[in-house]
């Protein structure tokens, strides 16, 4: 399973892309392969102040609901909203065009608790069987 | 069997499989229960019984009114096993009839409340309102708690809202809707349309300033009004609620009828019950399936938005097929002569000078009598075989139905006006009574084509012969599911369930009058308590996972009486089934999950830590026995003691009572409060998914604390109020467990039970060598089920346990239970009414299924095109022109001899949930759209 080496990774299955002061989050690819196809998403507005770890979204498919939470503290710039839509596009692009929403960071220094790829390939692979 | 189990006898076997621990040292006795009986003398004894209640004319309303089943329905659904005997149609290709019938219940309800979406179904109208009003709270999460609840709904509504409300920290405002303030505190509030005494209220500035509060609007309405008056939906109500019994389902003293619960589409993903969607199938055909299943309690469990599993399905298909059956002219006639009759009745009451309600009303007329003399109009009423409801002292209110004559109407007359009075009403009654134009219903309704189509009593036999032939019923082949003991459900059973002496009873009837139900109620909770080892049993809960809240809530209330309301914390083994933390979650409790080891028993020494850690704030343990796995836990006693040691409650699922009956009783090892499944264990018909009924048993210290009523004097005097709209629940199928029981005596019940655990053995043991059974007990046997592990087979060959599921349909079966309680395994439960031979060929089908797999691990079939991921085999399919598979036709559709004597035909390939869910259609209208 592809794990980008240039982000960052939560214990929940959330990756981050850290660009300047914003993070843009969405889930792994492991997570999706592990919720089968997507059929739901459910994201927040926009000026939503979030905690770190707190629940931001849902994901479902159609067995599975999966919470998604924060992997840093900050207010939300930007939601996916093309996603609800299209929810085909976590399957396919969990890296890419399958992105959840953006946040301001508040802490960025929050970001040195998350998981490097090589630590979340591992951490991925041992909660798989 | 018993050489394939390794058993000398089934003494020996039993001896073996079930603890000793658990076993009494003596032969249980029950004394109320003695011999079995034929099936005559059964009978025999339930006329005796029905010859004790008396059925008179029931004007009484509050949301049970008399109707006509119309015969072509009573036979060819009520006394249909292929429409009673099937299960919940999770299994969708194998359900596509009752879908389809569920599909229409659903637009009949979109259309007359003028919703965009509604559910199939819910168990009563005072539930739904309760559903409703969780729903709203959600909805509405950003505000406070207060629910309002005008004054004018049926009493039964507003007492199972209070309950409802009362554990999950809603505060219900009862009073004049009139008065209704919307400040920030009210999140919804709830109406009744017409009101409980009949009167029609204009609610829309009502409505309008609720909204502009920013509060929610639920209206509980009475279906057949709907085809004469403004739908709420056309005045933006946000919810609607209610029950569809009238439309063909008898009273039968409560119960068990279909409600309904219809939204708009911004608030479909947290409707609670299940949904019918369309979707389309593997070659592009239409197919139904239940969708949005995220949003119920086996995949959410405490975060689900409602515990409801066992729904009733049975009673939503009859009023389906009478709107099917009637059309959209025969309702609006229907509806129109009701209401013409009640004008027949108001205008001679005025012209006697009675002073009646203020108009206007659609069936129900409220006399003012005045002087206090209303007891005495109705005790009047009642010599002449005639039942009024007493609003106040000086209040009656006559509530007529498609059943209600001229004659009748003659005869209330004379009540009212005391003297026999020459039969006036055929002078007095007018056709078209209409009413106001804000009130006058203007837009269509069952406009789909199918609501036109089969109003001849040949047409409508055979779409209903269609239909019930889409589907596997247990008049095709064993349901070998697990955790839902698909047990036959005899005819003899069956039969008294639609006598008149049961099925034409009021719930709220004088008791004088309901003197066999009496009986019957009371006969069978002493057998039951028996059959458990508790003292008390109350019926009130309509399904199993009513009967887990109504426990729970029973449980909580005594803590709160012994002065521990702080004990909140509710243990939940890994391995519960969801309806358990959702029940939790319900009766306001806090949820703490106890381990599994590795042969699924719940985990000793995390529970003595979970237990120890909550001392001070346990309340309950919830354990389902035998276990979800399958297995009899040995130190269940153990358990128990556990959890009493730390201050909590036993609360016991009797999901798997099947495997105790006769041979343990859960009130002997331990548990406190336990529910049954009469739609299991004692043999109600799942009927497609419901109706159900759970009882629960409690010891002694519990029984002051079992559901009452608030019209009925029922349950115990420090009660937890209504949590049904029926007193006892839905009494119309209790004389099918009673007959059961009856039957079976309590040497028969004892030995259903053994065979039942020898047939599971003998499953587990001739499939254990092709698929690894996964759980035994310490002996090495299981109880009455079983669970086999598909997961390695993933590996080797790619098949999922799905895809198993859909091959069998192939064969002629339903599929095992998939997934629970373990992901990537099959659970199954033969029960004891299956043979050996039928035992045999299920067998063989999984065996033959096996070699299939094997030969894809070997490189002999195709990993993507195969039998199995193919399956099921549509006759469209097989018969095509084009044949480009790997395989032969033969093999897809005839993989066994007995496919080639009898085949099921399954009407679509596989459906497509994954479409469906991101597709939503949940109403009839659109299939048409979709096919066009």
């Amino acid at each position: 399973m592809p794990v980008p080496s240039e982000l960052k990774y939560s214990q929940t299955h959330e990756w981050v892309r850290v660009d300047g002061d914003a993070a843009t989050v969405g889930i792994t690819d492991h997570a999706q392969a592990e919720l089968g196809d997507v059929v739901y998403v459910e994201l927040p507005e926009p000026g939503r102040v979030l905690a770190l770890d707190e629940v931001f979204g849902t994901v479902e498919s159609v067995k599975a609901v999966s919470d998604l939470y924060s992997p840093v503290s900050g207010e939300v710039i930007e939601a996916n909203t093309t996603l609800p839509d299209a929810t085909e596009v976590v399957n396919q692009d969990p890296y890419g065009e399958g992105w959840m929403v953006r946040i301001r960071m508040a802490a960025p220094s929050e970001l040195e608790n998350l998981m490097d790829a090589a630590d979340y390939d591992r951490f991925a692979q041992e909660g798989a069987h | 069997m018993l050489r394939t189990v390794g058993a000398e006898s089934l003494d020996a076997l039993i001896e073996a499989a079930v603890p000793a621990s658990i076993r009494p040292t003596d032969e249980l006795r029950f004394d109320a229960i003695g011999d079995g009986l034929s099936e005559g003398r059964v009978l025999d004894e339930l006329r005796g019984l029905a010859s004790r209640n008396r059925v008179f004319r029931s004007y009484l309303g509050m949301g049970y009114s008399d109707c006509v089943t119309p015969p072509v329905l009573q036979r060819n659904i009520l006394e249909d096993p292929r429409w009673y005997t099937p299960y919940t149609p999770y299994q969708s290709e194998v359900s596509q009839g009752r879908l389809e019938a569920l599909l229409n219940f659903q637009t009949m309800v979109i259309d007359l409340t003028g919703m965009e979406i509604a559910n199939a179904s819910l168990l009563d109208e005072g539930t739904a309102a309760a559903e409703a009003m969780a729903m709203c709270h959600q909805i509405r999460h950003d505000r406070g708690s207060t629910f309002l609840v005008s004054s004018d709904c049926h009493p039964a509504t507003i007492a199972v809202v209070q309950t409802r409300a009362s554990r999950i920290g809603i505060r219900v405002v009862v009073g004049d809707h009139r008065e209704f303030g919307f400040h920030d505190e009210v999140f919804a509030a709830l109406v009744q349309y017409p009101a409980s005494d009949g009167a029609i209220h204009d609610f829309r500035p009502m409505v309008e300033r609720a909204h502009q509060g920013g509060s929610l609007v639920v209206v509980a309405a009475d279906i057949l009004s709907l085809a004469l008056l403004t739908p709420p939906g056309e005045w933006n109500a946000d919810v609607v609620v209610g029950t569809t019994q009238r439309f063909g389902v008898p009273m039968g003293y409560g119960g068990p009828h279909a409600a309904f619960l219809a939204t708009r589409d911004a608030h479909k993903r947290l409707l609670p019950g299940r949904i019918v969607g369309v979707s389309r199938d593997r070659d592009g055909n239409p197919g139904l399936r239940l969708a949005i299943q995220t949003r119920e309690q086996h995949i959410r469990r405490e975060r689900a938005t409602s515990n409801i599993c066992t729904a009733q399905v049975l009673l939503a298909v009859v009023a389906s097929m009478y709107a099917v059956y009637h059309g959209p002219d025969g309702i609006r006639r229907i509806a129109q002569r009701v209401h013409d009759t009640a004008a027949a009745l108001e205008s001679g009451l005025r012209d006697m000078g009675c002073e009646t309600g203020t108009r206007p009303y659609f069936d129900t007329v409220r006399v003012r009598v005045g002087d206090g003399r209303a007891d005495a109009v109705a005790t009047r009423a009642r010599e002449r075989h005639m039942n009024l409801r007493i609003l106040d002292p000086d209040t009656i209110c006559v509530a007529v139905d498609e059943t209600t004559t001229l004659a009748d109407v003659d005869d209330l007359l004379a009540v009212f006006s005391g003297v026999d009075a020459p039969p006036a009403a055929g002078r007095l009654f007018r056709a078209g009574n209409g009413y106001d134009a804000w009130l006058e219903r203007t837009s269509s309704y069952l406009t789909h084509p199918v609501f036109s189509r089969y109003h001849s009593e040949t047409e409508m036999m055979r779409y209903l012969n269609r239909l019930a032939n889409r589907d596997l019923s247990l008049a095709s082949s064993m349901i070998p599911l697990g955790s839902c003991t698909m047990k036959l459900n005899a005819a003899a059973e069956l039969m008294p369930i639609t006598w008149p002496e049961f099925a034409r009873i009021h719930p709220y009837v004088p008791q004088d009058q309901a003197g066999g139900y009496s009986a019957l109620i009371s006969k069978l909770e002493t057998m039951l308590a028996e059959i458990t080892g508790f003292d008390a049993v109350s019926m009130q809960p309509n399904a199993g996972s009513q009967g887990e809240y109504a426990g729970l809530l029973v449980i909580m209330k005594y803590h709160h009486d012994n002065g521990q309301a702080h004990r909140n914390v509710c243990l939940i083994p890994q391995s519960a089934h969801g309806t358990n933390p959702a029940s939790a979650a319900m009766a306001g409790m806090k949820i703490v999950v106890v381990k599994c080891d590795s042969c699924g028993n719940i985990d000793l020494a995390d529970l003595r830590v979970q237990a120890e850690a909550n001392a001070g704030s346990l309340a309950a343990l919830m354990v389902t026995y035998p276990s979800t796995h399958g297995v009899f836990e040995e130190p269940i006693r153990e358990i128990c003691d556990i959890v009493h040691r730390f201050g909590g409650q036993v609360y016991l699922d009797g999901a798997n009572m099947n495997a105790q009956v006769g041979i343990a009783r859960p009130g002997d090892y331990g548990a406190d409060v336990c529910h049954l499944n009469l739609h299991k264990t004692f043999c109600i018909p799942h009927g497609g998914g419901g109706p159900g009924m759970g009882p629960i048993g409690v010891r002694a210290h519990l029984a002051p604390y079992l559901p009452t009523h608030p019209l009925v004097r029922t349950g115990g005097e420090r009660g937890i109020g209504a949590i049904s709209s029926a007193p006892y629940g839905s009494p119309s199928i209790l004389p099918i467990p009673y007959a059961y029981i009856r039957l079976m005596g309590t040497e028969g019940l004892r030995r259903a039970t053994e065979v039942a655990i020898l047939n599971a053995n003998y499953v587990a043991r001739r499939l254990d060598p092709h698929f690894p059974v996964l759980y035994k007990g310490a002996t090495g046997l299981v109880a009455h089920e079983c669970i086999i592990d598909l997961r390695p087979i993933k590996a080797t060959s790619g098949i999922e346990v799905e895809d198993v599921a859909k091959r069998l349909a192939d064969y002629g079966f339903h599929a095992s239970t998939v997934s629970f309680p373990v992901p990537g395994t099959m659970m199954i439960e033969p029960t004891e009414s299956e043979s050996r031979e039928e035992l045999d060929r299920f067998c063989d089908a999984m065996i033959a299924i096996r070699e299939e797999i094997a030969a894809i691990e070997q490189g002999r079939a195709d990993r993507v095109d195969n039998v199995i991921k193919n399956a099921p085999h549509t006759a469209a399919h097989v018969t095509a022109d084009h044949w480009e598979h790997a395989y032969t036709r033969e093999q897809a559709a005839y993989p066994a001899p007995w496919t080639r004597e009898a085949k099921y035909w399954p009407p679509v390939a596989r459906v497509d949930n994954v479409y469906g869910d991101r597709n939503l259609i949940c109403s009839c209208g659109s299939v048409a759209d979709y096919d066009g």
